[in-house]
């Protein structure tokens, strides 16, 4: 193998890739050679490195050196300057803010200082498209040593020690799965599926882990074939991840190629082949028994267990499926042993858990953080707080079917036990972060209407609850909501709750019992005073601009689509609310604070308890 | 055999049998929608459901297709599960105002109005005439239709069935009575899915028909 002095690491993940990384690592190429360091630097187009607010990333290792926001044009000055001169690029490193001074190295920088990878232990370290990266860092390691030196019981023996549970969102144990599945007798043939469809807004854990580490999942669906043996396995992955697609694919042919998937793996007599189905883009194709539907060739709707898969899965035969992230842990577990991994996190809990911190959060990204460490150090520590200077409001966990966790439990330790109480779930890891000018009337709606457009509409309260839920919520944002709103919509989401067949419908009114839960009074005042505190919902605010502030600078005037707003310049412009949509473009661009919302019914008295002051107006 | 409970009273029932039929058996009235003896259940419309403990857990299951286990117990009419048939009811009553079996069963569990806006649906979705068509007729002329909010039943795209005996099967499950067997003996229900028929005689018991005149001429 060639050895090469640097290496830059250039992320090519989604999030990079949209913002040109892969034209930044081809000037890279052409830059190094016309300075004739071709042998001497290597570029490596790598896997989600997690930082995606700063993408597209560039880490020169062996220094550890952390290089954001790269573009095309920065790209002759690092090659010279760094690489040439051996100088610091530091308009192109991490300042954690304006004015405070850069951080050169990665593992320095808060967001990487409190992560702990396991799963996403080579992302943004290897080519994801090369096996002998892989194989390099620890890769294909664990294969032989389950294959050579362990029996199948002894595995699920080892996930169980582990304290591993299904990172999709249930959080079953995977070593009680596995092993009912081994000893499911009704055939002897039996399937392993990796269940990738993600698809919860805001979510790319399973994403970048295919994307970073393709053989990771890969190894783990191995040894889980062996395990529980299977000879064939599904990697199933949403259409709309064409990068991971393309990863996971070239991942079992050179996987195919090395021997380490076919007929007899490693001289060991396993025989196991995989095959990456696409996925059209069902939401609830996520769920197991929808999702092997899909495999099958029939509508992707679910079915009711009992039967579970691992005694009747698909095709009828006993079927073992994880999520994508579960299985990038088995073969660190292999290696290390089950004791190290229940060695990190909880009580009932084990090891890391990914998360996509996304929303009002400073540091958008990927996260992979023991269990129990609490919200407050993601999002703050981690997350480097809410921008602009705003306030935390809460954070929905699980994805659209998740929770909303207010402020008041921000120290709350992560974990599947913790999340359950509080009404939220682990999910899939997807952490949306909010700040104080959300809706939480109107983010349950949101949250709601997705999930209607996603019911599969097999089942009545699933079908027609989550669409009168919408509608309700939608009623009440627009100002006309009624008192007993709150009510039918908290009978109505535990009937759905309780009653739906499967998962999707189980736990879509959380984000309704959440709000209410955590923010009634909103939904309150929302009803009974037509007020949205938030000033978020359009029926219940009003655009008015300030004579006295206002300097005339017209650049509201310019940017408002109706021309609601008149007036000459140097002069107090008017602001005509009949002609007014209430996009709020006026408000983004005055520096004078001229423009400000107000409510569209103002209080009659001083504020008060909502409902011992009614506002007479808003009822009329 | 297996020994369980249902509402306080012991029972034993078949291994294979589902919470439904064993209560039934027992004269233990649970009601049902996408529920027929012929067909195999799947547990869609959640009228149901009970509640049922195992090993010291209770869950809400669909007793159609709950399969009954050794020291079960089940309750069919708490004042939970009356709760939520009757928010269940209450959607549907919104969905099919003017459907008479919803209307007779509102009144059974005592629903008198919904607090949703009425739509007007005449189908409630419960799957029974797919289900006829797959599996007694074995021709799958038709099937669900998109998603969610805009399932429906119809054949393949929409588009007018090359498989479809007009048996009328699936007009004589149908509990809605959607499926009209009148109107497809008139070549004009919307079994039909705008193909039409031409009524025949049979020659051997000179009963009527309705095939496609395809299937006459070969």
């Amino acid at each position: 193998m060639k050895h090469y002095r640097t290496h830059l690491l250039v992320c090519t993940g989604t999030g990079c890739v949209s913002n040109k990384s892969f034209e930044v690592k081809r000037r890279l190429e052409e830059e190094i050679s016309k300075h004739g360091l071709e042998d001497e630097v290597l570029v490596v187009p790598t896997g989600c490195n997690g930082f995606c607010e700063r993408g597209p990333i560039v880490v020169a290792q062996p220094d550890g050196i952390f290089f954001q926001q790269v573009s095309e044009k920065d790209v002759p000055v690092l090659v010279e300057e760094y690489l040439l001169k051996g100088r610091p690029v530091e308009k192109l490193m991490y300042r954690p803010e304006e004015g405070a001074p850069a951080i050169p190295k990665m593992w320095d920088i808060d967001f990487f200082r409190h992560q702990q990878l396991i799963a996403l232990r080579n992302r943004g370290l290897i080519n994801p498209e090369s096996i002998d990266d892989y194989i390099a860092h620890e890769g294909y390691v664990a294969l032989p040593k389950a294959l050579g030196e362990m029996t199948p019981e002894e595995i699920i023996e080892e996930v169980k020690t582990s304290g591993l549970r299904g990172r999709g969102g249930a959080g079953f144990p995977t070593g009680l799965k596995w092993g009912f599945c081994r000893q499911a007798n009704s055939s002897d043939i039996k399937y392993i599926i990796c269940n990738g469809d993600e698809g919860d807004p805001g979510a790319f854990m399973d994403r970048s882990i295919l994307e970073a580490d393709p053989h990771a999942v890969l190894e783990g669906m191995i040894i889980g074939a062996y395990a529980i043996g299977a000879k064939e396995g599904f990697v199933y992955v949403r259409d709309e991840y064409p990068l991971a697609l393309r990863r996971i694919s070239l991942a079992i042919e050179h996987a195919e190629g090395y021997g380490l998937l076919g007929e007899n793996i490693l001289d060991s007599g396993l025989d196991f082949s995989v095959k990456v189905i696409r996925g059209g883009g069902a939401f609830v194709c996520g769920e197991e028994t929808a999702l092997m539907a899909s495999i099958e060739g029939r509508e992707g709707r679910p079915r009711p267990r009992p039967p579970f898969p691992a005694h009747k899965g698909l095709w009828g035969k006993p079927t073992n499926i994880n999520n994508v992230e579960t299985w990038a842990n088995v073969a660190q577990i292999v290696i290390r042993g089950g004791e190290w991994y229940s060695n990190i996190g909880t009580e009932k809990s084990k090891g890391t858990k990914v998360f996509s911190l996304v929303g009002k959060v400073s540091n958008t990204g990927l996260v992979e953080v023991p269990m129990g460490i609490s919200l407050r150090k993601i999002i703050f520590d981690i997350g480097g707080g809410i921008p602009n200077g705003k306030k935390f409001k809460a954070v929905q966990s699980g994805g659209p079917s998740g929770g909303c966790i207010p402020e008041e439990l921000i120290d709350l330790p992560v974990d599947f036990e913790e999340l359950t109480k509080a009404g939220a779930i682990m999910g899939s890891g997807g952490l949306i972060v909010m700040d104080e000018d959300t809706c939480m009337v109107d983010v349950a709606r949101y949250f709601v209407s997705f999930l209607e457009e996603e019911s599969c509409g097999k089942c009545t309260p699933c079908r027609e609850g989550i669409k009168r839920m919408r509608e309700i919520l939608t009623d009440i944002v627009e100002g006309n909501g009624r008192e007993g709103d709150i009510e039918i919509l908290e009978n109505l989401s535990n009937v759905v709750k309780e009653a739906s067949l499967c998962g999707l419908g189980a736990t879509a009114p959380n984000p309704v019992l959440t709000t209410i839960r955590y923010f009634r009074e909103e939904y309150e005042a929302h009803i009974r005073d037509k007020d949205c505190p938030a000033r978020v919902c359009k029926a219940m605010i009003v655009y008015q601009l300030s004579a006295e502030k206002c300097t005339g600078c017209q650049r509201c005037l310019r940017v408002c689509p109706t021309g609601a707003i008149s007036g000459v310049a140097l002069q107090p412009h008017r602001l005509d609310s009949e002609k007014c949509v209430k996009c709020g473009a006026c408000f983004e661009v005055c520096q004078f604070e001229a423009i400000a919302v107000e409510p569209l019914y103002p209080k009659v008295s001083v504020a008060g308890p909502y409902g011992s002051e009614r506002n007479d107006k808003a009822n009329d | 055999m297996i020994k369980l409970t249902i509402d306080g009273k012991k029972v034993t029932a078949d291994a294979e049998a589902t919470i439904l039929e064993v209560a039934r058996e027992e004269g233990i009235e649970i009601p049902t929608l996408c529920y027929h003896e012929a067909l195999t259940p799947i547990g869609a419309c959640r009228l149901c459901v009970v509640e049922v403990t195992e090993g010291g857990r209770t869950r809400t299951m669909a007793a159609c297709v709950a399969p009954v286990s050794e020291g079960m117990e089940v309750v069919t009419n708490s004042e939970k599960i009356q709760n939520i048939r009757r928010t269940i009811v209450q959607l549907l009553l919104a969905r099919c105002p003017e459907l008479k079996v919803i209307k007779e069963l509102a009144d059974k569990l005592g629903v008198k109005d919904t607090p949703f806006k009425p739509e007007s649906e005449d189908c409630f979705l419960c799957g029974i005439c797919v289900r006829a068509c797959d599996e007694i007729v074995g021709v799958n002329a038709i099937g669900f239709t998109n998603r969610g909010v805009r399932n429906e039943v119809l054949p393949p795209f929409a588009e007018a069935s090359n498989v479809c005996i007009g048996c009328g099967t699936c007009t004589t499950v149908c509990p809605a009575r959607t499926f009209d067997l009148e109107r497809v003996t008139k070549s004009e229900s919307m079994h039909s899915f705008g193909k039409e028929y031409r009524r025949d005689y049979c020659s051997i018991c000179g009963t009527h028909y309705m095939i496609p005149e395809s299937y006459l001429s070969e």
